[in-house]
């Protein structure tokens, strides 16, 4: 199988599921990442500061890792901008309303062995495979 | 102070995390939700990795009464499996299957010169607020995983 690493997989894994620990036992938050964005502007100013903090270092880790001469990954995006847009908006709705995301309830809920998690987690999962399956399969096929 | 230090480590593990892992790449995510295609199982590997040490951590603070840094654990609250979970959760299935994104790569590929990446964000950004433009669909009170 072709492009298929699951060392590399599992190190990120364990490296995302250590965030997770230092978020929790650190100052009792939960890493998921649709939550700590959402809630951003009805924080008050004592839950403002670690969200805005947590962001900062998930969106310079790339760079930072790039600099220090880490290999990176390819970031293959494909879709045209509409269909960009469309796909932001939902995942913005649709995190909110199902309460979190890959993060929060796939990595950190289903962790906490959280009914409600692992029922959303198969359900968005499910929801994805049955898109791509359409996207690709019965329109593009 | 300790906590917006142990936020931003948290933070930029994360990141580290999902570039390692290259879950930043939306095209080996849509090929692990592509069941009928060429199947790449990364990120189910991923997961494998991160669910464990996550557990860990949640079984080792049973333990404390607090954080080591802040004065309380803020636990979701145990909510019913209810019609917004669902419903949420197909939405936001979705989205994630049109591009290959969800909240955590897209925000750690913001900074890496793709401006369908910043689109990606700018959108899902106008979804959450949004959302929290229609009062409908706040209630009832449900637990947010975060």
């Amino acid at each position: 199988m072709d492009n298929f690493t699951p060392v590399s997989a599992l190190i990120g894994g364990a490296i995302i599921g250590l965030s997770a620990a230092v978020l929790w036992l650190g100052i009792g938050r939960v890493a998921g990442i649709s939550g700590i964005v959402g809630n951003l502007w009805t924080a008050r100013m004592a839950e403002l500061g670690w969200r805005v903090a947590f962001l900062i270092g998930l969106v310079a880790a790339p760079l930072l890792w790039r600099l220090a001469g880490g290999p990176m990954p390819e970031v293959t995006l494909s879709a045209s901008p509409l269909l960009v847009a469309a796909s932001g908006l939902l995942v913005g709705i649709g995190t909110r309303l199902g309460g979190g995301c890959t993060s929060g309830h796939g990595i950190c809920g289903i962790a906490r062995l959280s009914k409600r998690s692992i029922v959303a987690t198969a359900t968005f999962m499910g929801s994805a495979v049955v898109v791509v399956f359409v996207a690709r399969h019965v329109i593009g096929g | 102070m300790r906590t917006i230090i142990a936020a931003l480590i948290a933070g930029l593990l994360f990141g580290v995390g999902l570039t390692v892992s290259r879950m930043i790449d939306p095209a080996l995510v849509l090929a692990f939700l592509d069941l009928a295609g060429k199947w790449n199982p990364t990120l189910a590997f991923v997961m494998a990795g991160g669910i464990p040490v996550a557990a860990l951590a949640f079984v080792l603070a049973r333990r404390r009464h607090t954080p080591l840094c802040a004065a309380d654990f803020a636990a979701p609250a145990a909510g019913k499996i209810d019609r917004r979970l669902i419903a949420g959760s197909v939405v936001f299935g979705a989205g994630w299957g049109l591009v290959g994104y969800c909240p955590g790569p897209a925000l750690a590929g913001l900074g890496l010169g793709n401006s369908m990446t910043v689109l990606f964000v700018a959108s899902m950004l106008l979804g959450m607020l949004a959302f929290r433009a229609v009062p409908a669909l706040h209630q009832p009170s449900v637990a947010t995983q975060e």
